[in-house]
């Protein structure tokens, strides 16, 4: 835990004068029976960034995640986050270190309320023995959030019964109330209406600044709503880097994503 | 101003029913047992109905709320039986066949010279008492460490638990084990200077079982209710969703096995003196099975529904065995299929949608009713 890491020491050297990092993988990889998910990634997250990951079937945008949130463990190669060596923690560390990942298939718990949903995701004492003796009654923070994801009429509603949309919001609700300093978002515009679409992109263009954010995402159209840097993977690398226009410029992205 | 937060209490007017049934039946059991209206056999067979729904409610605790399906709970319960049986064997002292004051008479047919380590202290009625809970609980503990660090979910993880039962009734079957092999434990004389085979020892043994099912209850409700209740909820249904929101699924796990465990140990110790027997056929895997049935026909996630699946099975066990021991196997398999498929939330599950539907009928949302139960 207490590995000593060059990021979190400010100062140290001129190559580290500015501010670190908050996430930074540097050449991480990790096969899954001798086939290369993840080949020397090399990418770094400041603070309150927005970034759109993009990459054909297969090019690890996933295993990306699993690696940032402990899930996987990386083959080799470190990542960073927030001063922290991720290939050592688990799930429960990622999230309580600050960092909130969202499923592409909504993932609540369908038989609590909407509000037991809030209510579990807020940041609190998250031991067996903390949770039983609880007494934590955080009802205006749990205002706030049905406000913002505007179910405020569905709160003692079963997560079972809000629409696909409507649990897409209750889960990135769910998110903001752990308050993370990185969200992963996984393809959060599948399956929305457009309008829908254009209304998500909004609010993540929203909360980079106060958190940073990272979403994995197929839909061209939604990346151009998000109007942020974007990265481009291919199998297991970084393959272009840059504002949307210039890397959809590029030969070999165009070659990679259309298949020509 | 801003809502405040629904909150489930201890008990809701369900809880305070069960709770007063239960006091009926602990007061009104003898009463009527003295008034001659009740057999002297009923009363130790209510006790053993108790019993079991105890173990119900440990296991639903487990099964209904954190989703783990235990097919071994019947090993729990088994080794908080044989913790009580040890104490009994010992509380015999001479007045066993070879009047031998140290040795039980199974070791002493056996030929062993001195009593094994793992019986010292067993003389002593707290000491079994406390080791009637802490064997379940420590195999609980050791077995779920592994199992819940190792990821090991649904099927595979109710095959293990299987498999762990039958592993304990084949090493309890051996007599080198120390348990009274094949046999078991019995010929119990007294527990505590009372004579088992008084009918007020007998009466008293089941107002305890009775007390035990109520603070079994008490205790599952009270961990049901609260936030952890929520996080092991949670974890049954999306247990990837909880790790990512910070919470350490094993630990949960791993509380809610234990203390299920614990409980079906308690239920085992209050078991075995009121039948007077403890063998190895307890850990049988069929046992195990059993329980499951109870739980499922009474409601999964209710804790009332599992005791009352327990007693109306085991009675109907007693009944029907009785009148047809070959049918009794095909009865229960075929109530087992027919509440698996026309009520798969059991009998309690039938009644609360009954109840939903007078309520729509009245033009209320049942659900808003139900949030405060």
């Amino acid at each position: 835990m207490n590995a000593p890491s060059k990021n979190i020491e400010p100062g140290s050297g001129s190559e580290h004068a500015q501010k670190p990092s908050l996430l930074a993988l540097d050449g991480v990889t990790r096969s899954f029976d001798g086939f290369k998910a993840i080949n020397g990634l090399t990418l770094t997250i400041e603070p309150g960034e927005l970034r759109a990951i993009i990459g054909p079937n297969g090019a690890g945008k996933t295993t990306m995640m699993d690696i940032v949130t402990g899930k996987t463990r990386p083959d080799g190669g470190t990542v960073q986050f927030d001063g922290h060596d991720m290939t050592r923690k688990d799930e429960a560390d990622s999230a309580r270190l600050g960092i909130g990942r969202k499923f592409q298939k909504p993932t609540v718990f369908e038989t609590h309320t909407v509000e037991d949903n809030l209510l579990l995701s807020l940041r609190d004492d998250r031991s067996v023995f903390g949770t039983l003796f609880s007494k934590s009654d955080p009802a205006g923070r749990i205002a706030e959030l049905l406000a913002l994801i505007r179910l405020e009429d569905r709160r003692l509603d079963l997560a079972a019964d809000l629409s696909h949309g409507q649990k897409q919001w209750l889960e990135i609700g769910m998110l903001l109330a752990q308050d993370p300093k990185l969200l992963l978002v996984d393809e959060p515009a599948a399956g929305m209406t457009d309008e829908e679409t254009a209304r998500t992109a909004e609010l993540l263009r929203s909360l980079a600044g106060d958190h940073a954010v990272v979403v994995v995402e197929h839909d061209m159209e939604f990346v151009r709503q998000l109007d942020c840097k974007v990265t481009v993977l291919h199998q297991g690398a970084v393959l272009a880097q840059g504002p949307l226009e210039t890397v959809s410029a590029n030969e070999q992205v165009v070659e990679v994503y259309l298949g020509r | 101003m801003t809502q405040a937060l629904v909150k489930r209490p201890l008990l809701n007017t369900r809880g305070i029913i069960f709770l007063c049934v239960l006091a009926a039946v602990a007061f009104g059991v003898p009463y009527l047992n003295g008034a001659g209206a009740l057999p002297d056999y009923a009363v130790s067979l209510i006790g053993k109905y108790l019993c079991f729904a105890l173990l119900a409610i440990a296991l639903d605790l487990l099964w209904g709320y954190c989703g783990i399906l235990s097919l071994g709970h019947g090993a729990f319960f088994a080794l908080g039986g044989y913790a009580m049986g040890m104490h009994l064997m010992r509380e015999i002292g001479d007045r066993g066949v070879y009047a031998n004051p140290d040795l039980p008479d199974f070791m002493v047919f056996l030929n062993w010279q001195e009593l094994p380590w793992f019986w010292w202290g067993f003389d002593m009625f707290w000491f079994a008492a406390l080791m009637a809970l802490f064997v379940p609980g420590l195999l609980a503990f050791v077995f779920g460490w592994f199992a819940f660090r190792s990821r090991v979910t649904g099927v595979y993880l109710s095959i293990i638990t299987q498999a762990m039962t039958y592993a304990l009734m084949l090493a309890f079957f051996r007599n080198e084990m120390g348990f009274g092999g094949n046999n078991g434990l019995t010929d119990f004389k007294d527990v505590l200077g009372f004579d088992l085979q008084s009918q007020d020892t007998r009466i008293g043994l089941m107002m305890l079982s009775a007390l035990a099912v109520a603070i079994g209850f008490l205790i599952c409700r009270a961990v049901v209710v609260s936030k952890a209740g929520k996080v092991i909820v949670s974890v049954r249904d999306a247990e990837s969703r909880a790790r990512f929101l910070g919470y350490r699924v094993e630990g949960y796990k791993l509380f809610v096995f234990v203390l299920s465990g614990m409980l079906a140990g308690l239920a085992g110790a209050l078991y075995t003196p009121q039948v007077g027997i403890i063998n190895p056929g307890e850990f049988s895997p069929a046992n195990s099975i059993e329980i499951v049935i109870w739980v499922a026909i009474g409601g999964r996630g209710t804790l009332i529904g599992a005791a009352i699946g327990a007693i109306l099975i085991a009675a109907a066990k007693t009944v029907l065995t009785g009148l047809y021991p070959e049918a009794w196997l095909f009865v229960l398999g075929g109530i087992f299929v027919f509440v698996t498929i026309f009520m798969p939330r059991g009998v309690l599950g039938v009644w609360d949608s009954m109840v939903d539907e007078m309520w729509r009928l009245r033009g209320m949302n049942p659900r808003e009713r139900r949030l405060k139960a």
